[in-house]
C-alpha cells in the first residue's frame, strides 16, 4: 500500500474485468484486477500460464486482441484515464508516454527494415524532433542500452543480431520518447540466462536513470527477487496476493503463492541419499557432431562443431545431468545417444554394444535399450492415436504380443500417476503435464537402460514440472532408472541429478558431484552460470517434497 | 553468397536444364509414331523425298542412336533449331522474329498483374470481412476459374463486336503506315486487351496470395510492437506489412513464369497477336515439328530467365538473404 | 470427423461447389439416359439461337449440332480425363515426395533435381508437344496432363513430410523402433492426408482446364466432344454466333469453380486455426 506521503502511482489499475469469448475455460481472463504501479517502482506481476498476466498488460496499452472485450474497470495513466480514450487518442499515448517491449526477440523485429528505421519511426510517429535529430537520438539510444558500436549498428537488419541484442534494441525503441511507464511482458524469458542477467540489469538501470515505473510481467521467482519492489501474483484471471517482494517472497498468506514457492526447485542440491554402485550403464567416448555447410565455390565450407570429444560414463541408476545454453550442443548430444541425429565419431557403449557400429536394421533391436522423453508436450505425441497404441507400438514394434504390450501399458499408465482409462483417450484430451507423463511411460514401455530427458520439464509451469520431477525422482528409487537430464534450468538440474556435467559450445567444461560443483565451481564458466540464475539472494525456498 | 557467385550457379543451372530439354525433345521425336525424318519434316515436307533425304543425312537418322544424338545436340548447342518446309525458313529466324511480340505481351501482363494484384490484395485485406473484401475475393475466385480463351473470346464480344472500343485482333492498324510514337500508341491500343485478359488471371492469383499474406502479417510480433509504439495504420501498413507480406508474391511470381508463357500460347491464338504463340498454333496445324519443337525450347529458356529475374528481385527485397 | 463436417457446412461457398459438382456429376452419369444419340449428329438447322426453338434449347452450332447434346456429353470427358489424369499425378507425386522428404541426403537431391526440371518447363507448352507428337488421344492426353501435374503434388508433400519427420511424434516412433516403413504410413501419412485431398481437388480443376484448352487447339480427342472442343468450333464465329462458344466455355468456368470452391472449403474445414496451449 502506499503512504499518504508517497507520490502519485504512475499507473492506476481498478476492478479490471476483461471477458473471454464463448467455450474457453472460464468466463473472464481477468476479473476485478486492481493495483498501482508507483512512479519510481517495478510492480512485478506473478503468474503461471493462463493466469491473466499478460492480458493485463495488453489491456493497459490498448492491445488487446479483438475478440476480448473489456467489461468494466478503470485505467489511469497519472491521473489520467486510458479506459475510455479512442484508438487515435491510444495512439498518442504508445510510445510516447507508455513503452511496451514482449516476449520473444527473435520475432518482434521488422525482419526487412533497418534498426536505425526502426528507431526513427517512433519519433516522427509523434511529430518528434527533426529528421538529423532523430537519427542522433537513435545512436544515443542504442549506446545507452549498451549495444557496441551504436553508428553502425542502425544500418544492421535484425537477423544479423542475437536474441540479447535484439531485445536490446526493443528497450531502446520502448524508452526513445521517454515514457513515464515500461512495461514489460516476460522480456526474458526466451533468453538464456547469462543474457537474461544482463537485460535485467538494464531494464534496473535505466528505471534508475530515467525515473520510470515499470510493470514487470513473468512466471519466474527469481527473477522477481533480482528485480521487483512489490510484487502481485494472479491466479485464473485473479490477483490472490499483493505486497512488498520482501513480504510476499518471504512470508506468503494465500495458500497459492505458498504452493508456488515451494514448486520453484532450490539452487541448494540435496544431500547424497546413498552411494551407488560404480557399474556403468553407458559409455560415451569422444563423441563429435560436427555441421558443414559450403559457402561458395572458392572459399573454404563452414565448419561448426556441435558437439566435440565429448565423454562421459552414467552409472546404473544414477541421474547425470548436462546442463548449458543454447547453442551448448546439450539437445544435440541427446539426440545423437538415441541416434535421431548421426554423430560424426566417438564411440556409445552400452554395457558392451557400441551403437554406433550399428545402422539401420542391425541398430533397431537395440534401440530399445536407449530411450527418450521429449520437450514439447503437445508436439510428441501423435494426435490421432489413443494413449494405449501411443505407448504399446513400441513394445510391438519389438515382437511384444499385443496383449502383453497392452497390459503393460496399463501397468505404465498407472505407474505415472493416470487412470487406466485414460488409455482409450486421444491426446488433446490431456493437459502439458498428464501429456509429459504419458511420453515417460512411453519411454519406459521398452523397459530402457538408459532414458534420456531433453528438456523435459521446460515447457511447463513450475506448478507442474515440481509433480513431474516429483514423479521423476519416484520412478528413479522404485526403477532404479539410469537417466540423462538435459536442460538449461540450473535449478531443477540441483534438484535432480546425482553428477552434473555443464557444456559450452560444444565440449564438456565441468564434470562433478551436483553438491560440489554447486557449492565450488572450478571453471570460469560454470561460475558465470551459477551467478546469473536469477533469485540467487534469497534463502532458498523449501526444497522438493519427499526429499 | 555474392552476386557473382549466385549469377554463376544459375547460368551453369540453366544451361544443364535447357541441355536436358533438348534431350528430351530428341526422344520425344523418336517417340512419335513413324518415321523421325518424317515427324521433323512435318505434315508438308514429308511429300518431299528430296527434303527428306536432307534431314535424315543432318540428323542422321541412318546411323546408330549415339550418333544422332550427338548430331542433335551439336546442333541445338549452334541454336540450330532446324528448319521449316512450310515456311521456308529456319525456325530460328522465324522465333526471333516473333518473341517481341510475345516478350510484350507477357511482359505487360506480368506487370500489370503483380501491381493490381498486390494493390487488391492489401485493399481486400485491410477491408477484411466488408463488401469490398468480399468483392474482391469473389472477383478473385471468378478470375481464377475462367478458362483463358473463354474470356478472351468474351472480351472480344464485348468491347470490340458491342463496344467497339478496342480492336479486336492484331498488333496494329494494317495499312495505316504509322511510325515512331503513333505506332507505339497504336502497338499499345492493341495491347490492351491480349494483356488485360492475360492478366486478369494472374492478377487474381497475386490478389489472392497478397491478401492471404498480409492476413498472416497482421498475426506477427513485429506488427505489435509497430502498434505498441505509437504507428498510425497507414505507416505500419507501408513499411511493415507490405514489405514482409510482399516476399511470397514475389516467389509465387517466379513459380508461375510457366504458366505466364503458356497462358500467352493461348491469348495470342485468339487476338491474333504475332508472337510465338500464333506461331506455335499455326505450327499445330500445319504439323510442322521442328517449328513447335523450337517454340517449346524458346519458351523454357523464357521461364528459366523469368525464374532468374524473379529470383533476383527476391534477394533484393529480402535482406536476410546476403547479396554482396 | 463430425467437427470436420461442421466447419465445412459453414462454408456457403463450399456448399455452394458441392451442389454444383452433384449436378455435373449426376448429368456426367445419366448422359447416355437423357441424350441417347450421338452429340456429333446433325439435328437441325445450323446457327439456331438458344431458347428458340423447344428442341434444341440451347441452340445449333455451324453444322447443325445441338449444343445441350455437345454439353452433356462434354462433361463425361471432362471429368473422366480430369479426375483419371489427377490420379495418376498423384500416384506419382506422393511417392517422390514422401520418399525425398523422409529420406532426405542423396535421394532428396536426385529426385528434387528431377521435380525442378519438370517444374521449369512450361507445363501448357510440353503438354502440347506431347499429345501433337503422341497423337492426340484421350490416353495422350491423360499422360500429358499427368506428366506436368506431378512436380508440385511432390514438392508439397516433400515439404509436408520434411515438417512432420521433425516432429517430436515421429521421432519418438523412430527411437522407439518402429520400421522406417511403419513410421511413414502410421506417423507421417495419414497427416499429410489432409493436404493432398485439398491439394487434389484444385488439381482436378487445373485438370480440366488443361484439357480444355488442349481441346480449344485442336488437339482434342477427334472422337470425343469435349467442352473444349465446342468452343474452338465457334472461334471463327464468335462475334454473329456467341453462343456456339460461349455456352460450352461456360461450362468449363462453372465446373473448374465448383471444384475450387470445394478445395477452399476442405482447405478451411481441415485447418481450423490453431489455438495454442499457453497464453
Amino acid at each position: 500500500m502506499t503512504s499518504p506521503t508517497a507520490p502519485m502511482p504512475i499507473l492506476c489499475v481498478r476492478d479490471l474485468t476483461i471477458a473471454l469469448p464463448d467455450g474457453a475455460d472460464r468466463r473472464h481472463a481477468v476479473q476485478d484486477v486492481s493495483f498501482d504501479v508507483g512512479a519510481r517502482e517495478v510492480l512485478c506481476i506473478v503468474g503461471e500460464s493462463g493466469s491473466g498476466k499478460s492480458i493485463t498488460a495488453h489491456a493497459v496499452m490498448g492491445l488487446l486482441p479483438r475478440n476480448l472485450v473489456t467489461r468494466s474497470g478503470a485505467i489511469a495513466l497519472a491521473g489520467r484515464s486510458l479506459i475510455s480514450r479512442s484508438e487515435e487518442e491510444m495512439r498518442a499515448v504508445r510510445g510516447r508516454e507508455i513503452g511496451m517491449i514482449f516476449q520473444e526477440p527473435m520475432t518482434s523485429l521488422n525482419p526487412v527494415r533497418r534498426i536505425g528505421e526502426q528507431i526513427t519511426e517512433v519519433f516522427k510517429a509523434h511529430g518528434a524532433l527533426t529528421p538529423p535529430e532523430r537519427a542522433e537520438k537513435a545512436v544515443a539510444l542504442l549506446a545507452e542500452v549498451g549495444l557496441p558500436e551504436p553508428a553502425q549498428m542502425m544500418r544492421a537488419f535484425p537477423h544479423q543480431l542475437s536474441g540479447g541484442q535484439r531485445q536490446r534494441v526493443m528497450i531502446a525503441m520502448a524508452l526513445a520518447l521517454e515514457p513515464r511507464l515500461l512495461i514489460a511482458d516476460e522480456p526474458t524469458t526466451a533468453l538464456d540466462v547469462t543474457t537474461q542477467g544482463q537485460i535485467l540489469k538494464l531494464i534496473e538501470r535505466l528505471r534508475r536513470d530515467r525515473d520510470m515505473g515499470v510493470l514487470f510481467i513473468t512466471h519466474d521467482f527469481g527473477v522477481v527477487d533480482d528485480i521487483a519492489d512489490r510484487v502481485a501474483v494472479m491466479r485464473h484471471g485473479q490477483i490472490v496476493e499483493m505486497g512488498s517482494a520482501a513480504e510476499v517472497l518471504r512470508a506468503p498468506t494465500h495458500a497459492y503463492t505458498k504452493a508456488l514457492l515451494a514448486a520453484v526447485p532450490s539452487l541448494t542440491p540435496p544431500p547424497v541419499a546413498a552411494t551407488l554402485p560404480d557399474v556403468p550403464a553407458l559409455t560415451v567416448e569422444n563423441l563429435q557432431k560436427t555441421y558443414v555447410t559450403s559457402v561458395g565455390f572458392f572459399r573454404p565450407p563452414r565448419v561448426v562443431a556441435a558437439v566435440a570429444d565429448v565423454s562421459f560414463t552414467l552409472r546404473r541408476g544414477e541421474t547425470l545431468g548436462i546442463v548449458g545454453e543454447s547453442g551448448s550442443g546439450k539437445s544435440t548430444v541427446g539426440k545423437c545417444l538415441v541416434r535421431l541425429l548421426e554423430a560424426n565419431g566417438g564411440a556409445i557403449r552400452l554395457g558392451d554394444v557400441d551403437l554406433m557400429q550399428l545402422r539401420g536394421s542391425r541398430l533397431r533391436p537395440l534401440r530399445r535399450r536407449i530411450q527418450m522423453v521429449f520437450q514439447d508436450p503437445y508436439a510428441s505425441l501423435n494426435p490421432r492415436k489413443t494413449i494405449g497404441r501411443i505407448i504399446a507400438d513400441g513394445p510391438m514394434a519389438h515382437g511384444v504380443p499385443a496383449s502383453a504390450a497392452h497390459d503393460k501399458a496399463r501397468e505404465l499408465i498407472q505407474l505415472v500417476g493416470l487412470g487406466p482409462d485414460a488409455l482409450n483417450r486421444y491426446p488433446h484430451e490431456f493437459s502439458g503435464g498428464q501429456r509429459q507423463r504419458i511420453g515417460i511411460a512411453r519411454a519406459l514401455a521398452l523397459e530402457p537402460d538408459v532414458v534420456v530427458a531433453d528438456e523435459a520439464v521446460s515447457a511447463l509451469d513450475v506448478s507442474v514440472q515440481a509433480q513431474i520431477l516429483l514423479l521423476l525422482r519416484d520412478l528413479k528409487q522404485r526403477l532404479a532408472m539410469s537417466l540423462i537430464f538435459i536442460t538449461h534450468d540450473l535449478r531443477v538440474a540441483a534438484q535432480i541429478c546425482d553428477r552434473i556435467a555443464v557444456m559450452q559450445k560444444g565440449r564438456i567444461v565441468e564434470l562433478g558431484d551436483t553438491a560440489k560443483v554447486f557449492a565450488d565451481p572450478q571453471h570460469a564458466y560454470t561460475r558465470e552460470l551459477l551467478a546469473a540464475v536469477p533469485g540467487r539472494r534469497q534463502p532458498s525456498p523449501r526444497a522438493l517434497e519427499g526429499a | 553468397m555474392t552476386l557473382a557467385t549466385f549469377l554463376r550457379k544459375k547460368t551453369i543451372n540453366a544451361v544443364v536444364i535447357l541441355i536436358a530439354i533438348a534431350a528430351m525433345n530428341f526422344f520425344l521425336i523418336r517417340l512419335a509414331p513413324g518415321d523421325p525424318a518424317q515427324v521433323m519434316a512435318g505434315e508438308a515436307g514429308a511429300g518431299d523425298a528430296v527434303f527428306l533425304q536432307q534431314l535424315r543425312e543432318k540428323f542422321g537418322l541412318d546411323r546408330p542412336l549415339i550418333e544422332q544424338f550427338w548430331h542433335y545436340m551439336k546442333g541445338v548447342g549452334t541454336l540450330d533449331l532446324g528448319f521449316s518446309y512450310r515456311q521456308q525458313r529456319p525456325v530460328l529466324d522465324l522465333i526471333v522474329e516473333r518473341l517481341p511480340a510475345t516478350l510484350l505481351l507477357t511482359g505487360t501482363a506480368l506487370i500489370i498483374s503483380l501491381a493490381a494484384g498486390v494493390t487488391l490484395g492489401t485493399l481486400a485485406a485491410r477491408r477484411v470481412g466488408r463488401l469490398s473484401d468480399s468483392a474482391i475475393t469473389l472477383a478473385s475466385l471468378v478470375f481464377y476459374a475462367m478458362p483463358l480463351f473463354w474470356l478472351a473470346l468474351i472480351a472480344q464480344i464485348v468491347f470490340s463486336k458491342h463496344l467497339g472500343w478496342l480492336p479486336n485482333v492484331g498488333y496494329e492498324s494494317v495499312g495505316a503506315g504509322y511510325a515512331g510514337l503513333r505506332r507505339a500508341l497504336d502497338i499499345g491500343w492493341h495491347l490492351i486487351m491480349p494483356a488485360t485478359t492475360l492478366g486478369l488471371f494472374f492478377t487474381a492469383v497475386y490478389a489472392r496470395m497478397m491478401r492471404a499474406s498480409m492476413l498472416e502479417v497482421a498475426s506477427f510480433d513485429y506488427v505489435k510492437t509497430a502498434h505498441a509504439k505509437g504507428l498510425g495504420p497507414g505507416a505500419i501498413v507501408r513499411h511493415h506489412m507490405i514489405p514482409n507480406a510482399i516476399l511470397p508474391v514475389v516467389t509465387l511470381a517466379g513459380l508461375q513464369a510457366g504458366q505466364l508463357v503458356g497462358g500467352s500460347l493461348l491469348v495470342e491464338t485468339v487476338f491474333a497477336w504475332p508472337g510465338i504463340g500464333r506461331l506455335l498454333f499455326d505450327a499445330l496445324i500445319q504439323r510442322d515439328y521442328q517449328v513447335l519443337l523450337g517454340v517449346f525450347f524458346t519458351c523454357s529458356a523464357m521461364v528459366i530467365l523469368f525464374n532468374i529475374l524473379t529470383d533476383l528481385l527476391y534477394r533484393f527485397v529480402d535482406p536476410r538473404i546476403e547479396v554482396t | 470427423m463430425t467437427a470436420f463436417l461442421r466447419r465445412f457446412a459453414e462454408n456457403r461457398g463450399a456448399l455452394i461447389g458441392i451442389a454444383i459438382l452433384l449436378v455435373i456429376v449426376a448429368v456426367a452419369v445419366l448422359a447416355p439416359l437423357i441424350y441417347p444419340t450421338s452429340p456429333w449428329r446433325m439435328v437441325n438447322r445450323p446457327f439456331i439461337a438458344p431458347f428458340a426453338l423447344e428442341r434444341a434449347p440451347l441452340g445449333t452450332d455451324a453444322l447443325g449440332r445441338d449444343i445441350l447434346a455437345g454439353l452433356v456429353h462434354g462433361s463425361r470427358v471432362s471429368l473422366l480425363i480430369g479426375l483419371v489424369s489427377t490420379l495418376a499425378a498423384l500416384l506419382v507425386g506422393v511417392p517422390v515426395g514422401a520418399a525425398a522428404g523422409y529420406f532426405g541426403g542423396w535421394v532428396d537431391n536426385a529426385l528434387m533435381r528431377l521435380t525442378e526440371f519438370f517444374q521449369t518447363i512450361p507445363s501448357f507448352a510440353l503438354a502440347i508437344v506431347v499429345v501433337s507428337l503422341l497423337q492426340p488421344s484421350v490416353a495422350s492426353i491423360v499422360l500429358a496432363i499427368a506428366i506436368v501435374s506431378w512436380p508440385p503434388v511432390a514438392r508439397m508433400v516433400r515439404g509436408e513430410v520434411l515438417s512432420l519427420r521433425s516432429r517430436e511424434y515421429v521421432q519418438a516412433a523412430i527411437v522407439t523402433g518402429q520400421p522406417a516403413a511403419k513410421v511413414i504410413l502410421t506417423e507421417v501419412l495419414p497427416n499429410v492426408a489432409s493436404p493432398i485431398i485439398v491439394l487434389a481437388s484444385l488439381m482436378t480443376a487445373t485438370a480440366i482446364l488443361l484439357e480444355s484448352s488442349l481441346s480449344f487447339l485442336g488437339l482434342g480427342d477427334p472422337n470425343v466432344m469435349s467442352w473444349g472442343y465446342m468452343v474452338g468450333a465457334g472461334r471463327t464465329r464468335v462475334l454473329e454466333q456467341w453462343w456456339i462458344s460461349f455456352i460450352p466455355g461456360a461450362a468449363i468456368f462453372v465446373t473448374v469453380l465448383a471444384l475450387n470452391l470445394v478445395g477452399e472449403g476442405l482447405n478451411d474445414a481441415l485447418n481450423p486455426t490453431l489455438k495454442k496451449g499457453r497464453l
